[in-house]
């Protein structure tokens, strides 16, 4: 049994109903890490923010299941789901700049959880958020828990974001984008600190990326999406030897290489874009209404 | 930092009361009506006004009077009052606790009625009771302060008659007060009966002072919490489990309240220059009052020492949003 587990998820805008997935299912087992690959636009986002119940007031769900540790997310009532979630999962922020709340400090932010939902005592949770602001490499984490975060860098940001997620021991963390909006050099510090985090931890990962170079290093199994389908998905190793798709293999063709930047930079041809498009007005016109 | 900026505030603050006292002093000078022509009784010859006119000093030029004025100012005399020949520093120190007493409660019940229709209203967002907030919202907007008080005098002074509309205390009452503030006194010796007949003359005016400033409280706090609700520190939160009501107050408000609390400085010296008409309407015993009485009676002493004290307050108004500011947003306490 996966630990994660969605099954037929389909989701729409509320007012037009434009669908943003289309009959997506996707399992996760404990400890995997499964990357959701695809453009901007192609609902990557969209997946872990339904997992996660923070699916913005536009979007609604259309069918399907979420099943996270053998209960269908879907089944259960509003504050149930958020207890439930907020226990088990976490999610790494794409944006450290504004995913910190300017008015309160570090320490809070990072034991609240634990507080409040969780009902740890303050002691137990800040010496947790002590232990781990120290394993994701912060100096002086006394010091940081007091301060604000205008007053820490980029970099120490996301490096709290993910001491933060770690601090219930989620089986799941949503990673959504997580190296996005950082500086190229502090990138792939981050990218590691995330894998090693994670294999310590034994946490389950949903890595968000449209960069494969990333899902090449971090995960172990992937999903491509495009327009809200799936189109492939296996695992890390064979999809770099051998992509079924050919969507996959053109992505993977437009992956620049350092040997040769200029000459390996090709678009997704236009065939194939033409071709994935009229698959996905045969869908819509088969599920229509 | 924080006290350079301090010492340069009051520089400025300096200057704006030059300003004010120069505008008002020439004003109240040049537009018709003779206060002494006023004072005396009809029949009073050319002599007595001319001898009445020189004891006031009101027979020299402009300029000269202002620096008669100004000397008197910087020693702590601002002149006596030409109708009841007290002196105008002891009359507006008087009747300013009343005033305070009364913006106070209003700022208070506009706080916390537009607070709570904006928090309700982002609760609510995209529902029919977000609606019903918005349109009460933009009624209470639209009339201005007197008018409500025309309105509660009628409903509850008159149609209900709960409320006290008249005075700011029942006159039959004792008194054991030493300072102006009656409201205060009477919580901190207990006098609860005093207390509650207080309050009870207090609400009524207070209420129509406060509705306008509650609708823009409302109106601007609840636009602030809409768009800071977008924001990703407010997703993190859902994510740990939090629901809308924490998410609303412990993680949006302290960052919607900004800009809210600008307005409210600016917005609670309109309601402090509002208690003048409204004051006059419930025959409040405040500043207010004495200001209008003072221009009816062309008492330029008294006029002048009530603008100068509004001015006063005006700015230190302003001053003490600033210095709030500065502790609710902790990006500009560190440099």
């Amino acid at each position: 049994m996966s630990f994660l587990s969605v099954k037929n998820l389909t989701l729409r805008l509320r007012d037009n109903r434009a669908p943003l997935l289309r009959d997506v299912s996707l399992e996760v087992s404990a400890g995997e890490v499964h990357g959701l690959v695809g453009e901007s636009g192609a609902g990557k986002s969209m997946i872990g923010k339904a997992v996660l119940g923070i699916l913005p007031r536009a979007v609604e769900i259309a069918g399907g299941e979420i099943w996270l540790d053998g209960v269908d997310l879907l089944t259960l009532p509003p504050a149930a789901r958020r207890k439930r979630v907020g226990g088990l999962a976490a999610l790494i922020p794409q944006d450290p700049l504004t995913a910190l709340n300017p008015s309160r400090r570090i320490g809070p932010q990072i034991t609240d959880r634990l507080v409040d939902i969780l009902g740890w005592k303050r002691t137990e949770a800040e010496a947790r958020a002590l232990d781990l602001l120290g394993e994701v490499q912060i100096n002086d984490p006394a010091r940081v828990m007091r301060q604000y975060p205008h007053e820490l860098s980029g970099g120490m940001r996301q490096r709290i974001l993910i001491a933060s997620a770690f601090a219930a021991e989620p089986k799941l963390i949503v990673a959504d984008e997580p190296t996005t909006a950082l500086d190229v050099t502090v990138q792939k510090q981050i990218l590691r600190l995330i894998a090693g985090m994670q294999a310590r931890h034994g946490t389950a990962l949903l890595f968000v990326t449209h960069d494969l170079g990333v899902v090449s290093k971090v995960c172990q199994s992937l999903s491509v999406l495009y327009a809200g389908r799936i189109l492939e998905q296996s695992t890390v190793r064979d999809f770099f030897a051998a992509p079924t798709h050919p969507y996959s293999a053109a992505l993977l063709g437009a992956t620049p290489k350092y040997t040769d930047p200029e000459g390996s930079l090709t678009p997704v041809p236009e065939a194939i874009i033409a071709r994935l498009r009229a698959e996905i007005a045969a869908y819509d016109e088969a599920h229509h209404g | 930092m924080f006290w350079q900026k301090l010492i340069a505030r009051i520089g400025t603050t300096a200057v704006t009361l030059i300003g004010v006292a120069v505008i008002v002093f020439v004003v109240i000078r040049v537009v018709p009506g003779n206060p002494v022509a006023m004072m005396l009784p009809p029949g009073a010859t050319e002599a007595d006004v001319a001898r009445l006119t020189a004891l006031y000093g009101l027979d020299k030029s402009i300029p000269a009077q202002f620096l008669i004025w100004v000397q008197g100012v910087l020693q702590g005399d601002f002149g006596t009052s030409i109708t009841t020949r007290q002196p105008v520093l002891d009359l507006v120190l008087g009747r300013l606790p009343a005033t305070l007493e009364l913006s106070i409660m209003a700022l208070v019940m506009a706080v916390i009625i537009g607070g709570i229709a904006a928090l309700t209203g982002t609760r609510l967002r995209g529902t029919k009771a977000e609606g019903a907030i918005d349109v009460a919202n933009g009624m209470a907007l639209s009339v201005p302060d007197f008018l409500w008080g025309l309105a509660l005098i009628l409903l509850f002074g008159v149609l209900v008659p709960v409320f006290h509309i008249s005075g700011r205390v029942t006159p039959s009452l004792d008194l054991p007060f030493t300072t102006g503030f009656y409201l205060f006194e009477s919580l901190f010796r207990l006098r609860f009966d005093l207390w509650a007949d207080i309050v009870s003359h207090m609400l009524m005016p207070a209420l129509a002072l406060a509705i306008p400033l509650a609708a823009i409280i409302g109106q601007l706090l609840k636009q602030s919490l809409k768009e800071t609700m977008h924001l990703d520190y407010v997703t993190l939160s859902r994510t740990k489990g939090y629901g809308e009501n924490h998410v609303i107050t412990r993680e949006a408000l302290p960052n919607a309240i900004l800009p809210t609390l600008t307005l409210v400085g600016v917005q609670f010296t309109f309601l402090i220059g509002g208690t003048v008409i409204v004051e006059r309407l419930f025959s409040y015993e405040g500043l207010g009052n004495m200001a209008i009485d003072a221009v009816i009676n062309r008492d330029l002493p008294l006029i002048q020492g009530i603008v100068i004290l509004f001015a006063v307050i005006f700015t230190a108004v302003n001053l003490v949003v600033d210095l709030l500011y500065t502790v609710l947003n902790p990006r500009l306490r560190h440099g």
